[in-house]
C-alpha cells in the first residue's frame, strides 16, 4: 500500500510542476498574444501560411493584373489570350506542346534547372498552360476568399443576432437557416452555376457565399447563447453598455476562434465546390478559365499528355491542403484545453526543479 | 416522445415546404426552359413551344405554378406520389425509381468501408497521440480533405484499372514493388503497434519480410490470375481471426470465449466442402442469407455450451467470428470465380472497369459471374468515395475518443483495477460511438446527393446523372424531384440522429429542452 501511496503522490507533484510550466508560459500574456504564440508554434500550419502567402502573390503577380483603370503588368511572358506557336521539337514519343520545365541540371543529362518557354507544357491549339493554371489558380483563390467573407460575415450576423436576442427574432432566423441547410450545396451551386456562371467567376463566388454561411451561423448562434449567459456580460450591461456594445465589445472577441476555424473549413470547402462544379459544367465556364475546367477537359488525354492534368490538380490540392493545416493551427491555437506537450527535457526540468524547491 | 417527434415531424414538412419553394422559385426565374427553341430555325419550334408550354403549364407564373407541382407532392399522403412529367414526357417517378438504387449501390459500399477504416485508424491515432504515426496519419487524412474526387477518380483510373489489368497479363510483382510494397506496409505495422525503438524495428523487419516473402510467393503461384484461399488457408486465417476477435471483445484470459470461437474456426473447416456445394447448386441471395443466418445460430449455440458464467460476450465473441470466417469463405468463393470470369469474351482479361455500372456484353444468367461484375464495377467508385470521406471520420473518432478518455469515468474505470483493453473497448470506445453515430446517420443521408460528382465521373446512371441532365435541359420537375428526395432524406437523417442520440446516451432526454 505505501509504495502505491507514494508513487501516487509523486506523480501529483509532478504533475503540478509540468501545469506550473505550462502556466508560466502564458503568465502576463493578454489572450491575443497566447492565441499567436500557439499558432506560431505549429509547424505545420506556420508552413503553409507561407505556402498560402507565396502561392498567392506568385498567382495573382505572374499574369496581367486589372483593376479598374489601373493596369500592373506581370512578370510571366504569355497571357492567356495569347497563342503562341506549337512546340512541335524535342517532345518524347511525337508529341505537341510539352513542359519545358526542368529541375535537373546540365551536367546529369538534363535540360538545366529553369522554366524554359512553356514551363507546363501548352494546350490544344498552343496556349501557354502556364497562364492558363495561373488565371485558373486565380479564380480559386478568389472564390475561396470570396466565399469566406461573405458567408462569414453572414454566418457569424445571423447567428450572433439569434443567439442574443434570442425569442422571436431566434425562431425565424433559425427556420430561414434550416431552409437553407436542407437545399445541399452542390445543387445550389450547380442552379446559380449553370445560369449565372457567364456572368462570371466573381458572381458566381459571391452567390456561393450567399448559401453557405448556415453552418457557421448556428456555431456562432450556440455559442452566443451560451456567452450571454455569463457573468462579464451581466456586468457590462449593468454599467450601462448598448446591445451593439456588448455583443461586438464583450461577446464577439470571446466567440472569434470559433468563427475563425469553421471559416477557413469554409474555405477549404469552397476551393473544393467551385472546382467540382466547374469540372461537371455548371461552374466557371470557358472562355473563362478554372483548375476545375482545365481538369475536365483534359482528363481523356492523361495517357498521352499527363502533365495537362497533373498542375492543375497540384495547385487545388496545394491550396486546398495550406488552408486546412491553417485551420488545424488556429483550432489548436484558440482551444484553451490545448496544452503543449511537454518534452522529456521539460519534465526533468519540471522534477528537479521540485525537488531542489522542496 | 410521440408528441415530440409528431412536432419535429410537423417542423420537417414546414421546412421542406419552404426550401422547395424556394429552390423552385430560384430555379424557374434562373433560366428559360425554351430559350433553345425560341432561337432555333426549326421549322417545328414553334409547335414545340406551344406543347412544352401546355404541359409544364409555364404560362403560370413561378410561386403559383410551385403549387400545382406541390399537388402532385401532397399526393403522398394518399398513396399516389406525383413528381410530374420531365421534358421529354416520361414520368418523373419512373426515372427516379430506376436512378435510387443505383445510387444506394454506390454509396452504401463506400460509406461502409470509409466509417470501419476511418473508425479504426482514428481509435489507433487518439492512442498513440502526438507518435509518428498519428503526425502520419493527421497529414494523410488533411490530404485525403484536399483531394478533388474527380481528380482522384482519374488517377485511379489509369493507375488501378488500367495499369493493374496490363499487369494481369503477366502478373509477377517486379522488385522494385515489392520492396516499396514491403517497406511501407513495415513502417505502417511498425507505427501501428509500436512500442520500444528494438520492438519497432523488429515488427518492421518481420512485416516486411513477411509481405515480400508473401507478394513473391503469390506470382509465383500465378495466384493473381487464379485466386482462392482454400480450406487450409480459410482454417488458418480462422484460428487468426478467433484470436483477434477474442482479445478485442473479452481478452484472451477468457477460454471459454476463444475455445468456442476456435471451435468456429474447426466448424468452417469441416463445412468448406457442402458449402461449395450449395454455393454451386443452388446460387442465390436468400442461400446465402440462409447460410449466414446458419452461422450466427451456430455461433450462438458454440457460444452458450462452452461459457459458463456471464453467457453474454461470449456467445458476441463466437457469433463475430463465425460470421467473419464465413464472409472468408464467400470471400473464396468470389475468388474461384475472378478466372472464369476472366476469361469471358466481355471481359477478355481486363477486368478493372473504369466506366459503368455493370459490363453490358456480360452473360448475367451466371449468379456468381454477375456478382463479381457488380464488384468489379463498385471497386474504383467506391476507392474515390472511400478516400474523401475517410479523413472526416478519422478526425472526428480522434477528437471524440480523446475526449472521452479524458472523463472521470475513465479514470474511475483504470482506477477499478480495470486492464486497459477493457478500458478502451467498454468504456472509451463505446462512449466515443454515440457522437459517431449520429454522425453516420447525417453523413449517409448527405452522401447521396453529394455522389453527383462520382456518378459523373465513372458513368453511373443514378441520381447524380438525373440531376445534371435536369440542370442541363432545365427540366423543373425532374431537378425538383431530386432535391425533395435528397432534401427529405436529409431532415429526415437529423431526426433519427437527434432520437438515436437520447437512444443511446440516457443523459439526453428529447423534447425536455423547451
Amino acid at each position: 500500500m505505501g509504495i502505491f501511496k507514494g508513487k501516487s503522490v509523486e506523480l501529483t507533484t509532478t504533475d503540478a510542476a509540468e501545469n506550473a510550466i505550462s502556466n508560466k508560459e502564458t503568465e502576463g500574456l493578454s489572450q491575443r498574444q497566447i492565441v499567436f504564440k500557439r499558432f506560431v508554434r505549429h509547424r505545420a500550419a506556420m508552413i503553409s501560411v507561407f505556402t498560402l502567402v507565396f502561392l498567392t502573390l506568385f498567382v495573382y503577380t505572374a499574369l496581367d493584373f486589372k483593376f479598374g483603370p489601373w493596369k500592373i503588368h506581370g512578370w510571366w511572358k504569355y497571357r492567356i489570350e495569347d497563342i503562341p506557336e506549337l512546340r512541335t521539337k524535342d517532345c518524347a514519343g511525337g508529341n505537341v506542346g510539352c513542359p519545358t520545365f526542368s529541375l535537373r541540371p546540365k551536367f546529369l543529362g538534363g535540360a538545366g534547372f529553369g522554366l524554359g518557354e512553356h514551363p507546363f507544357g501548352q494546350d490544344d491549339i498552343g496556349r501557354d498552360y502556364f497562364a492558363l493554371v495561373m488565371k485558373g489558380a486565380q479564380r480559386s483563390i478568389m472564390v475561396m476568399f470570396v466565399v469566406g467573407i461573405v458567408g462569414g460575415t453572414l454566418g457569424t450576423i445571423v447567428g450572433a443576432i439569434s443567439g442574443f436576442f434570442r425569442g422571436t427574432v431566434d425562431a425565424v432566423l433559425m427556420r430561414f437557416t434550416d431552409f437553407i441547410i436542407t437545399i445541399p450545396s452542390i445543387i445550389i451551386g450547380s442552379v446559380i452555376g449553370f445560369h449565372f456562371g457567364n456572368l462570371g467567376a466573381t458572381f458566381l463566388a459571391l452567390y456561393l457565399g450567399l448559401f453557405s454561411w448556415t453552418g457557421l451561423s448556428r456555431l456562432v448562434r450556440g455559442e452566443f447563447l451560451k456567452l450571454r449567459e455569463l457573468e462579464f456580460v451581466d456586468a457590462a450591461r449593468v454599467a450601462g453598455a448598448s446591445n451593439r456594445r456588448i455583443i461586438f465589445k464583450h461577446i464577439l472577441p470571446n466567440a472569434v476562434g470559433v468563427i475563425i476555424v469553421s471559416v477557413t473549413l469554409l474555405m477549404s470547402g469552397a476551393i473544393l465546390l467551385e472546382t467540382a462544379l466547374s469540372y461537371i459544367g455548371f461552374g466557371v465556364v470557358a472562355p473563362d478559365v478554372s483548375l476545375g475546367l482545365l481538369i475536365s477537359q483534359y482528363q481523356d488525354s492523361f495517357t498521352s499528355r499527363p502533365y495537362l492534368f497533373w498542375y492543375p490538380g497540384f495547385f487545388i490540392i496545394a491550396i486546398a491542403l495550406s488552408v486546412n493545416f491553417i485551420g488545424d493551427g488556429l483550432r489548436d491555437a484558440f482551444d484553451p484545453r490545448q496544452r503543449r506537450r511537454l518534452s522529456l527535457k521539460d519534465r526533468r526540468v519540471a522534477r528537479t526543479e521540485l525537488k531542489g524547491g522542496e | 416522445m410521440f408528441a415530440y417527434i409528431m412536432r419535429r415531424l410537423g417542423i420537417l414538412l414546414v421546412i421542406l415546404f419552404g426550401s422547395s419553394f424556394i429552390l423552385y422559385n430560384l430555379a424557374a426565374i434562373s433560366g428559360d426552359p425554351l430559350e433553345g427553341l425560341r432561337t432555333s430555325s426549326e421549322p417545328s419550334a414553334k409547335q414545340q413551344i406551344i406543347t412544352l408550354t401546355r404541359e409544364l403549364q409555364l404560362n403560370v407564373p413561378p410561386p403559383l405554378r410551385y403549387f400545382i407541382w406541390l399537388r402532385g407532392i401532397l399526393g403522398l399522403f394518399v398513396g399516389h406520389l406525383d413528381f410530374g412529367n420531365a421534358r421529354n414526357g416520361q414520368q418523373v417517378s419512373g426515372l427516379v425509381q430506376h436512378a435510387i438504387p443505383v445510387t444506394i449501390r454506390l454509396v452504401t459500399m463506400a460509406t461502409i468501408v470509409a466509417i470501419v477504416l476511418g473508425i479504426t485508424v482514428g481509435i489507433v491515432t487518439a492512442l498513440r497521440q502526438y507518435s509518428r504515426f498519428d503526425y502520419a496519419m493527421t497529414f494523410v487524412s488533411f490530404l485525403m480533405y484536399s483531394l478533388p474526387v474527380f481528380w482522384v477518380a482519374v488517377l485511379l483510373k489509369q493507375y488501378l484499372a488500367i495499369r493493374f489489368n496490363t499487369f494481369l497479363a503477366n502478373p509477377s510483382v517486379p522488385l522494385g514493388w515489392n520492396i516499396a510494397f514491403s517497406v511501407v506496409s513495415g513502417i505502417f505495422w511498425a507505427g501501428v503497434i509500436s512500442g520500444s525503438r528494438t520492438r519497432v524495428f523488429q515488427i518492421f523487419a518481420a512485416v516486411a519480410v513477411g509481405t515480400g516473402a508473401l507478394l513473391e510467393a503469390l506470382s509465383l503461384l500465378k495466384w493473381f490470375t487464379h485466386p482462392g484461399l482454400g480450406p487450409i488457408v480459410i482454417f488458418g486465417a480462422g484460428i487468426g481471426i478467433a484470436y483477434g476477435v477474442t482479445q478485442l471483445s473479452v481478452g484472451l484470459h477468457n477460454k471459454s470465449a476463444l475455445r468456442a470461437s476456435q471451435v468456429m474456426a474447426l466448424l468452417g473447416l469441416i463445412s468448406y466442402y457442402p458449402a461449395q456445394y450449395f454455393f454451386k447448386h443452388s446460387p442465390h441471395v436468400s442461400t446465402l442469407l440462409l447460410m449466414a443466418l446458419l452461422t450466427l445460430g451456430l455461433g450462438a449455440a458454440v457460444g452458450r455450451f462452452f461459457a459458463k458464467i456471464d453467457r453474454g460476450p461470449v456467445v458476441r465473441t463466437t457469433m463475430i467470428t463465425g460470421f467473419v470466417i464465413s464472409l472468408l469463405m464467400l470471400l473464396d468463393r468470389l475468388m474461384q470465380t475472378w478466372a472464369p470470369y476472366m476469361a469471358t469474351d466481355a471481359v477478355n482479361g481486363r477486368p478493372v472497369p473504369t466506366i459503368g455500372q455493370a459490363n453490358s456484353l456480360l452473360d448475367q444468367s451466371d449468379f456468381w459471374l454477375s456478382t463479381l461484375d457488380t464488384l468489379m464495377h463498385l471497386i474504383l467508385p467506391t476507392i474515390a468515395l472511400t478516400l474523401i470521406s475517410f479523413a472526416g471520420y478519422v478526425r472526428f473518432t480522434r477528437g471524440t475518443l480523446l475526449d472521452v478518455l479524458n472523463a472521470d469515468y475513465i479514470r474511475t474505470a483504470r482506477a477499478k483495477g480495470l486492464t486497459e483493453r477493457t478500458v478502451i473497448m467498454r468504456h472509451a470506445f463505446r462512449n466515443t460511438l454515440i457522437p459517431l453515430t449520429t454522425i453516420i446517420v447525417v453523413d449517409f443521408a448527405g452522401i447521396i446527393g453529394g455522389a453527383i460528382i462520382t456518378e459523373s465521373v465513372f458513368g453511373w446512371v443514378g441520381m447524380g446523372t438525373l440531376f445534371r441532365q435536369a440542370i442541363g435541359s432545365f427540366d423543373l420537375n425532374l431537378l425538383m424531384a431530386v432535391f425533395f428526395i435528397t432534401a427529405s432524406l436529409s431532415v429526415l437523417a437529423n431526426l433519427i440522429a437527434d432520437l438515436l442520440y437520447s437512444a443511446l446516451d440516457p443523459r439526453i432526454r428529447v423534447g425536455a429542452g423547451k
